[in-house]
């Protein structure tokens, strides 16, 4: 019982970093309605650069709030520089924009930091507290990491005015530009905010995973799942989704299957919710007229 | 209605163009035959090998582009097809001693049922959704494959090795050449194949489907069959391709199967040309060569640093080592900015506005726009955008 527990928990942590990934992915979805495959790359970006900072002397919680300064700025300039050319193009044409961005920047994380695994600090003492024999403290500490972030977000969304210019924009862009909203800012500013949580996740994640160029493809890809799960065009059912699919993925991985294909445990949900119930748990149906 | 008489006699014109530009494109074809033929005699068995791989990956992309680029639906996951192809082989020679010719066909048929049954559930995924369904796919097959449960059969990460063949009946060739005449034999007859399917009524349903599948259901289209059965059939292709891509490399691992692959299936095709037949030889080139000449430039990066600056400083030395991939996804962008339609889609325009300059006005322009109508239309736009 103490081992499901302790499953379930860590399960809980994991989703924590899957349900921020996957709300990071869904943001970009219903603005533009397109799938940031490089989502993942730019978190495992994001938290070299941690590395970097608290290597070089500073205190773990000013590294961490530079690092999502820095991540922001980063998407935000990816936006405009990138992605905004190819706005116009074919689905599939962004689609190779974002591989091409992938592929970028993991080569380029692979040649400033080499590819060998490195350790990544847990700002979370091994003895505090809120640790006991069923969850580690670094993984209590994540849940409360990613808890603050979703709940950050929330409130930008529903109580500020530029929240409520996004989701505007979001909806309706068409309309958002005639009442005067910058559309093409509110995207770019869409593309930061992504950029600044799958940061935070990332510096969560590395702690348990371990940081190297490729940690974040296996995270992104559960992230999917979790986005699915709960419906991608719904920011609450992707957290939950999320955690969902971290502690189905922890138990399969820990009494089914086995951690070796792991991976596969992410198909079969993605396959099974988009056979069972496409929409997702808390997705929107979709009814189109004839 | 002065348009309209002045357009009358433009009619026979450009008729007489559609015949010119088909001959035209006959004799192209013969002379790229003919080059393809020669090909091996001319340049070094490394180079051989080199295209013997543009010549698999050619059948691999023209199979994912008569799925994504015809049918409208985006796999990323075509490398597990790509791998179970080419595992049937590698297993069927290694362990039942079947003639590696022999093992092709049944790849093919292989990779046809599971990629029937895996378009069942893709039935009801439609774009995006299925773009993420095949990208699990294709991440988790290096991962299946290394699966204990199987290690008797797939050798677990150690992989199989393939015995190369030699040339038979005493052919004056080498084993290089001689693999290489044969995948330019399968190549022709699937392209000859995919061509006449995607001309024929097949076809032209399949691309009903994409462009207005509630019409095309209209007209009659058994939408679900003919889903399910493009994906089989690209499945299909891209498993003969991965056969062959076993005999000719002579090796199979899990780790050759990797995500990549299957992106760079995706990025051959956009990069080739969506829904276009040549495009799948051109989305070949660009797969095989576009990461060797970035590795090449990226290597001469401190020579070139030493030419313009004077020394090669300690940057440029690092670039080098690590810079390859850097460079490729720069190029690969770069493309998608020039050429959003992929290669056939730039040729295509670049010939249109050729025959604009040489016809009269408007209708020779409808006329050429009809003649290329699959193609023009570009992809179903990601289908079940809410």
């Amino acid at each position: 019982m103490t081992a499901l527990l302790h499953q379930i928990f860590s399960g809980l942590a994991i989703g924590g970093i899957y349900a921020s990934v996957a709300l990071a992915l869904v943001m970009i979805y219903q603005a533009t309605h397109l799938v940031n495959f490089a989502q993942g790359e730019m978190a495992m970006f994001s938290t070299y650069i941690a590395s970097s900072l608290i290597g070089w002397g500073l205190p773990y919680w000013v590294a961490f709030g530079l690092t999502l300064a820095i991540s922001f700025a980063g998407g935000l300039a990816i936006q405009r520089i990138v992605v905004r050319p190819v706005q116009d193009a074919p689905v599939l044409s962004v689609v190779i924009v974002f591989i091409g961005l992938l592929v970028i920047i993991n080569s380029m994380a692979g040649a400033i930091y080499s590819y060998t695994i490195t350790p990544f600090p847990s700002p979370f003492p091994s003895n505090a507290w809120y640790g006991n024999s069923f969850i580690s403290p670094h993984e209590a500490g994540s849940i409360m990491v990613t808890m603050g972030v979703l709940a950050l977000v929330y409130v930008f969304f529903r109580f500020t005015p530029l929240g409520l210019a996004m989701r505007a924009v979001a909806q309706n862009p068409v309309s958002s530009r005639l009442v005067g909203i910058r559309v093409g800012w509110m995207l770019a500013l869409g593309w930061g905010l992504a950029a600044a949580i799958g940061a935070a996740a990332g510096m969560m994640a590395a702690p348990i995973f371990y940081l190297d160029p490729n940690m974040m493809g296996s995270i992104l890809l559960y992230s999917f799942a979790g986005a699915l799960l709960g419906g991608i065009d719904n920011p609450w059912g992707a957290v939950i989704g999320g955690f969902t699919v971290g502690v189905l993925e922890n138990i399969a991985g820990a009494y089914l299957v086995g951690t070796e294909i792991k991976l596969s445990v992410a198909l079969v949900i993605i396959v099974g919710v988009l056979v069972a119930k496409p929409s997702g748990l808390f997705g929107r149906r979709l009814v189109s007229r004839v | 209605m002065s348009t309209a008489s002045a357009a009358a006699p433009a009619v026979p014109k450009t008729l007489a163009e559609k015949s010119a530009v088909r001959s035209w494109r006959r004799a192209g074809l013969a002379a790229l035959l003919l080059a393809a033929v020669a090909m091996p005699f001319l340049v070094s068995g490394y180079h051989t090998f080199q295209l013997t791989i543009v010549l698999v990956y050619a059948i691999a992309l023209l199979g994912l582009n008569l799925l994504t680029g015809y049918n409208g639906q985006i796999s990323l996951g075509h490398g597990a097809f790509y791998a179970i192809g080419a595992y049937t082989t590698a297993i069927l020679t290694a362990q039942f001693d079947v003639p590696y010719w022999a093992t092709v066909p049944v790849a093919g048929v292989i990779c046809l049922a599971v990629g029937f049954l895996f378009g069942l559930p893709a039935l009801r995924l439609e774009g995006l959704y299925l773009a993420l369904a095949t990208f699990a796919l294709a991440l988790a097959t290096p991962q299946l494959l290394k699966f204990k449960a199987f290690d008797h059969w797939t050798g677990g990460s150690q992989g199989v090795l393939v015995e190369k063949p030699d040339a038979p009946w005493g052919l004056p060739l080498t084993g290089d050449q001689w693999l290489y005449f044969f995948c330019l034999a399968c190549a022709i007859a699937l392209f000859w194949a995919g061509a006449n399917l995607v001309r024929g009524r097949t076809g032209r349903a399949i691309v009903a489907i994409r462009d207005h599948p509630t019409a095309a259901e209209a007209m009659g289209v058994n939408i679900a069959l003919y889903k399910s059965m493009t994906f089989g059939v690209s499945a299909l292709y891209t498993g003969v391709a991965g056969a062959l891509s076993a005999v000719v490399t002579g090796f199979v691992a899990p780790d050759s199967f990797p995500l990549f692959l299957s992106l760079s299936f995706l990025v051959g095709v956009v990069a080739g040309g969506l829904a276009s037949i040549s495009g799948a030889v051109f989305g070949a080139v660009f797969i095989e060569f576009v990461p060797n000449l970035s590795d090449e430039f990226a290597r001469n990066i401190p020579y070139l640093a030493k030419w313009v600056l004077g020394y090669t400083p300690n940057v440029a030395e690092q670039a080098a080592t690590a810079s390859q991939w850097t460079i490729y996804g720069l190029v690969l962008i770069a493309f998608m900015y020039l050429m959003p339609t992929g290669v056939a889609g730039f040729v295509r325009v670049l010939s249109a506005a050729l025959a604009r300059r040489r016809g009269q006005g408007g209708l020779s322009r409808g006329n050429l726009n009809h003649r290329n109508w699959p193609g023009t239309t570009g992809p179903a736009n990601g289908g079940g955008n809410p």
